[in-house]
């Protein structure tokens, strides 16, 4: 990537050919392929994208040296697909040859704050020499900032991360992700935060119908499918959901899918006798979904499938 | 006098680009990089002094090289030498190990011929600063 101050530089790039054979146009249609919904974040990865091939072109061509600022922030609801992106981003960054392995490493507060003093900077530079050469990607990163107690070493490792965030721009790219709120509030007491972090994308909820959509995706991922009654009663039951507390949306999908599951096979199990075919025990039926507790009138536990396996 | 241990001790000393394509290498092979250092170059010192904890996970060399750097600003005048350890079953053993930092004036070993029973000669070396 570094070009050689002495060879002698190409006159021309072609951005359509890079394009292609950079292989950010397969990335960017597998995203547009596998994530639904997401509209204005596709949008913005394709901004992303182009930015860094036209930067790319430009520093082949000898116009810039530096690298750009490449630290993101990702906010949205629990659910919405942030860690999927991050993947994603993680090897669109690859394939334009801004970090040099690629790999995610994912990691929330308890890794990188210790719990006594002189244990947060090591723990911290441990996770930081892990995710050299590709994308650290720390969870609800406003757990690292504790206002209500100053000697929290919270701080200690917010300092280390600032400092290689500044000076390790070549070695790897940082991703801050959490609810937009609550972000916000860390962006205003941590500025230095702010300041180095060149891309905000923010993830929307998703409608009810592409959640039926993703509900789909999922079981014809693992070879399910739904009865049209259940059909009805899923996108139902996400009506419902959607009301009660710690709704997590695809999360929730996937939870309350993996429970139906569970009541399918319970219900093969119970009742039948006998070979039974593929497509009896692929299917899902309405009574499967309709015995969720989301659908008793009153929910009895205020607890859900809100927080991450 | 030039100490020759491990790999590449016959050649220039490695620059910093050489080392991490070499540890590029290791991680390559899931071979887990230590670092240590130690200020007796002596061949039979095996114990040398460990930097920081062998490196288990990393995916790119500069993990190592951050260490490496931290380890020559502790100990400028010291010997220092990156081992790759091989933990597949059967061999469980470093694999590679090179020399990434001497000293600026490296110590003379000398050797000495001790005769006994009649005329067998035994030897022993001494690190003479």
């Amino acid at each position: 990537m570094d070009a050689d101050p002495t060879a002698a530089l190409p006159a021309s790039v072609d951005l359509r050919a890079e394009f292609e054979s950079s292989g950010v146009r397969e990335l960017l249609e597998e995203l547009d392929r596998d994530m639904i919904g997401l509209k204005p974040v596709k949008q913005r990865i394709r901004e992303t994208a182009a930015l860094l091939l036209v930067e790319r072109a430009r520093r082949s061509l000898g116009l810039s040296h530096q690298t750009p600022t490449l630290h993101m922030s990702f906010t949205g609801n629990p659910g919405t697909g942030k860690t999927t992106v991050a993947l994603k981003m993680a090897g669109l960054l690859k394939r334009l040859g801004y970090v040099r392995k690629g790999h995610l490493v994912s990691v929330t507060r308890d890794d990188l704050v210790g719990q006594y003093i002189g244990h947060t900077a090591p723990k911290t530079k441990e996770v930081l020499k892990r995710a050299m050469g590709g994308v650290l990607f720390i969870d609800e990163a406003y757990y690292l900032y504790r206002p209500d107690n100053e000697r929290d070493y919270g701080q200690e490792a917010i300092e280390i991360l600032l400092q290689v965030m500044e000076n390790n721009r070549d070695d790897l790219v940082v991703i801050l992700a959490g609810y937009g709120d609550r972000m916000d509030q860390f962006f205003t007491s941590n500025p230095g935060f702010r300041s180095r972090i060149a891309h905000h994308i923010d993830f929307p909820d998703y409608s009810d119908d592409e959640l039926l959509r993703i509900a789909r995706h999922m079981l014809a991922e693992q070879n399910y499918t739904l009865s049209p009654s259940a059909e009805t009663a899923f996108a139902d039951y996400i009506a419902r959901r959607r009301t009660q507390p710690h709704f997590a949306n695809a999360r929730s999908i996937r939870n309350a899918f993996d429970r139906a599951r569970l009541r399918q096979a319970n219900r093969l199990f119970e009742s039948t006798s006998g070979a039974l075919d593929a497509d009896t025990l692929s299917r899902i039926e309405e009574s499967d979904i309709r015995a969720s507790r989301v659908f008793a009138a009153e929910p009895s536990h205020p607890t859900g499938p809100g927080s991450k396996p | 006098m030039r100490i020759t241990q491990g790999c590449f001790s016959f050649l220039p000393d490695l620059t910093d680009e050489q080392i991490t394509a070499q540890v590029d290498y290791c991680l390559s092979r899931n071979w887990a990089i230590g670092l240590e250092f130690t200020d007796d170059p002596h061949p039979r010192n095996t114990y040398w002094d460990m930097w920081g904890n062998p490196m288990f996970d990393l995916k790119d060399a500069k993990g190592v090289m951050i260490e490496l750097a931290d380890c020559r600003k502790a100990n400028p005048d010291a010997y220092i030498r990156i081992n790759a350890f091989d933990s597949v079953r059967g061999f469980e053993t470093v694999t590679m190990s090179f020399i990434v930092n001497r000293p600026a004036i490296e110590p003379k070993i000398a050797m000495h011929r001790t005769e006994v029973d009649g005329r067998s000669i035994r030897y022993t070396h001494d690190v003479i600063r």
